[in-house]
């Protein structure tokens, strides 16, 4: 490893680790639910939650945390995915393959606009 | 790249070890590789979380939801439960004192840790200690970096307005220590870190060095750069395998960085460390003999002065902190003295660490403001006393140092007014005693401790500690004699004011402490041949009631020297001639009928 030599290259490190714990950190916007239960996963819920993750870290999403959850009861349009924002009510999607994920971050997550013919529900359950 | 959407943090400090942790830890990753998850779930051991009584730990992120008393099937359940159904594990939650209710995040509502300020524990639980990235995350080697770019003047100037004492017992200002160490003319000087932690009941060094090992190396390079020093030693108990092993990672890693070793961040300065263990000698705690023993000599103190300061390890000038004292540096740097010396009393600044041991429901390191009172310690904090028992005394400051009645529940906390109570600060155990406890006892309990610990050079310690004892014993086996506390007092003070070392002079403490505080007990003791607390054996005896009594056999039973007789049914007596006091019969007994006098 290079050995730092300036307070730049310290404060790299720096940021570099902080991104890496953040994802511990309860500070957050928003959380996005993937159902994980055994319907979901054999719907190609491990492929969803993949994406989102990996949609997450390349628009540079960090203060939305990504949770894992079981079955919500509505196995038939897994795999679903509930994205709760801050300030406004629940939203649960479903039938969400990895190409919808891209929709759902770019729209909702970003620009908070309701991915409409995604819906499942709005509100809590 | 697939990123950790859960970091369980697992507490592996010495305390969670000691409870399982491992086994935990074991069952954790096999849970994550049965449900395959090692791409989603991040596991960091980090440090002592502090909460030791509730021991194994684990706090599970993004959520912050913090697991107690975990066992291998916990973990698994833990694991199926929340991290792939999200739904909170209920019955391994930590209970909420004030809301009766369970409590998910207790950073926020529970009083153990909403009361606490954090400055050298501050990473502790946090980090994971074997990665320095983690450290320089929360602001690591920032301190050591700014360090660079003073003069040594001003990083001491800096510690002078900051107010910091040192934290290892005596409380000396730590900038006048850093200063007169740094005019002591000398090309070779080293720095010192004590961290032979030798107090019973204390064990915030330990849990510093394991939990966030970084910021003792940080702040030792920065004092080797104010005093002008290239050279360290931290000399460590053999007994703390750990916390050595993650010290010697710790050196490794920042050397890979340039923040160790030589030409430090690019700069002309450079600093290295040797890590030197102790053989488990009490002595070695302080500061002289400490150096003797560096140095390959049998611990013993030197004659003081000269202070390590003008002649130290290896006849060379020489600065000596404690573990606690360093870790609250690199914080003084980068958050400024200012905002340091808002925090704590007039004349002790910032935080204490304490460790609350014994009679206490929250046992485990806890860090609070000076100036926070015993009550809030105790209660707030502490959780209060088990089994609705009363709060008698705590003894603070190791075995040399004294207890504090509950008459002084109140008192603000710092070096003064504890000193003014007749104990001391020391290293910051504290451990809590109840209504069952006596306090005779304690005194002799503690003062077997240091005569054990006794290096022997000197007389008042050597002979006169043992001639205490030999009082106490008498006292507790019921033959204390009219004028023996007189007798105690005046010895204390005699070996108070002629030992040579620290150890010497606080050894009767306890003594002293007890008999100002308790002298009822210790007359009790001598003239009605009583113990009050019910605890000396020579003085208590084992009855049986009569009228509770149905005659079961369950004591005669489990007496391991058939002390009790009875036919089935028949009330049961005990023979006091041969019964040894064990006390296995109160425990057994369902009917409640077995009790212990004291005439």
């Amino acid at each position: 490893m290079a050995k730092i030599k300036s307070l730049d290259e310290l404060m790299k490190i720096k940021e570099k680790a902080v991104k890496d714990i953040h994802m511990r950190d309860t500070e957050k916007k928003g959380k996005i639910v993937v159902a994980m239960g055994t319907c979901g996963i054999a719907a190609g819920a491990k492929d969803t939650l993949q994406a989102v993750v990996n949609e997450l870290e390349k628009n540079g999403i960090d203060d939305v945390s990504v949770v894992q959850s079981g079955c919500m009861g509505l196995c038939d349009v897994e795999p679903t995915v509930e994205v709760i924002m801050e300030g406004s009510d629940p939203i649960i999607y479903g039938h969400v393959s990895p190409e919808q994920v891209t929709r759902i971050v770019d729209q909702h997550v970003k620009n908070g606009k309701v991915v409409s013919d995604l819906l499942v529900r709005k509100g809590e359950i | 790249m697939p990123v950790a959407t859960n970091t369980i943090l697992i507490c592996a400090g010495g305390g969670c070890i000691s409870s399982g942790e491992e086994s935990c830890l074991q069952a954790l990753e096999k849970a994550v590789e049965k449900y395959a998850l090692h791409d989603v779930v991040k596991i960091v051991e980090t440090g002592c979380m502090g909460m030791c009584d509730a021991g194994p730990l684990m706090v599970i992120y993004p959520e912050g939801v913090y697991y107690q008393k975990l066992t291998p099937e916990d973990v698994e359940k833990i694991v199926s439960e929340h991290i792939l159904k999200g739904r909170i594990v209920e019955d391994k939650l930590l209970d909420n004192p004030v809301s009766s209710l369970k409590t998910q995040n207790p950073y926020d509502d529970h009083p153990f840790f909403t009361r606490q300020v954090k400055i050298a524990t501050r990473n502790m639980g946090i980090v994971d200690p074997m990665k320095i990235e983690e450290y320089i995350a929360h602001d690591g080697y920032f301190a050591l970096q700014k360090a660079l770019s003073m003069k040594p003047e001003e990083i001491i100037e800096e510690l002078k307005v900051s107010g910091l004492r040192g934290r290892g017992g005596a409380g000396f200002p730590t900038w006048l220590k850093w200063d007169l160490t740094r005019k002591v003319p000398g090309d070779e000087k080293y720095v010192l870190c004590n961290a032979d932690e030798g107090d019973p009941g204390a064990f915030m060094d330990r849990s510093i060095l394991e939990g966030d090992p970084h910021s003792l190396l940080e702040a030792m390079a920065i004092a080797g750069y104010a005093i002008g020093a290239n050279k360290g030693y931290i000399y460590i108990r053999a007994e703390y395998p750990l916390a050595i092993e993650r010290l010697k990672e710790g050196i490794k890693q920042a050397k890979e960085l340039g923040l160790f070793g030589e030409n430090i961040m690019g700069s002309d300065f450079s600093f290295d460390l040797e890590i030197r263990m102790g053989a488990g000698a009490f002595v070695c705690g302080e500061e002289t003999a400490l150096i003797e023993s560096i140095e390959g000599k049998r611990g013993q103190p030197r004659v003081k002065p000269p202070f390590p300061a003008q002649v130290g390890v290896w006849g060379k000038p020489t600065l000596n902190n404690n573990v606690e004292t360093y870790a609250n540096i690199p914080p003084i740097l980068t958050k400024g003295a200012k905002w340091f010396s808002s925090i704590g009393t007039e004349t002790s600044k910032g935080t204490k660490v304490f460790c609350l041991a014994g009679k206490v429901k929250n046992t485990g390191l806890v860090e609070v403001p000076m100036g926070i009172t015993l009550r809030e310690v105790v209660y707030d904090i502490g959780g209060g006393i088990p089994d609705g028992k009363e709060f008698k005394a705590v003894q603070t400051g190791g075995p040399s140092g004294g207890c504090i009645p509950k008459e002084y529940l109140d008192t603000p906390i710092d070096y003064e007014t504890l000193k003014e109570l007749g104990t001391m600060m020391g290293s910051g155990g504290m451990i809590f005693m109840d209504e069952d406890t006596c306090m005779v006892d304690v005194a002799k309990y503690f003062l077997d401790f240091s005569v054990e610990e006794s290096c022997g050079k000197c007389l008042p310690c050597r002979e006169g500690n043992r001639v205490m004892l030999e009082m106490l014993e008498k006292i507790t086996e019921g033959n204390g004699e009219e004028g023996d506390i007189e007798r105690l007092e005046k010895l204390g003070k005699n070996i108070m004011d002629t030992s040579l070392c620290g150890l010497g002079q606080s050894s009767p403490q306890p003594v002293i402490s007890t008999i100002r505080y308790f002298r009822d007990e210790y007359e009790a003791h001598i003239n009605e041949k009583r113990c009050p607390a019910k605890v000396c054996k020579p003085l208590i005896r084992y009855i049986i009631d009569p009228e509770k009594c149905v005659g079961c056999t369950a004591c005669a039973r489990v007496c391991p020297v058939s002390a009790i007789s009875g036919e089935v049914k028949q009330v049961h007596e005990i023979d006091s001639e041969i019964c040894t006091r064990c006390g296995s019969c109160i425990q057994v007994c369902r009917f409640g009928a077995i009790s212990i006098v004291s005439p």
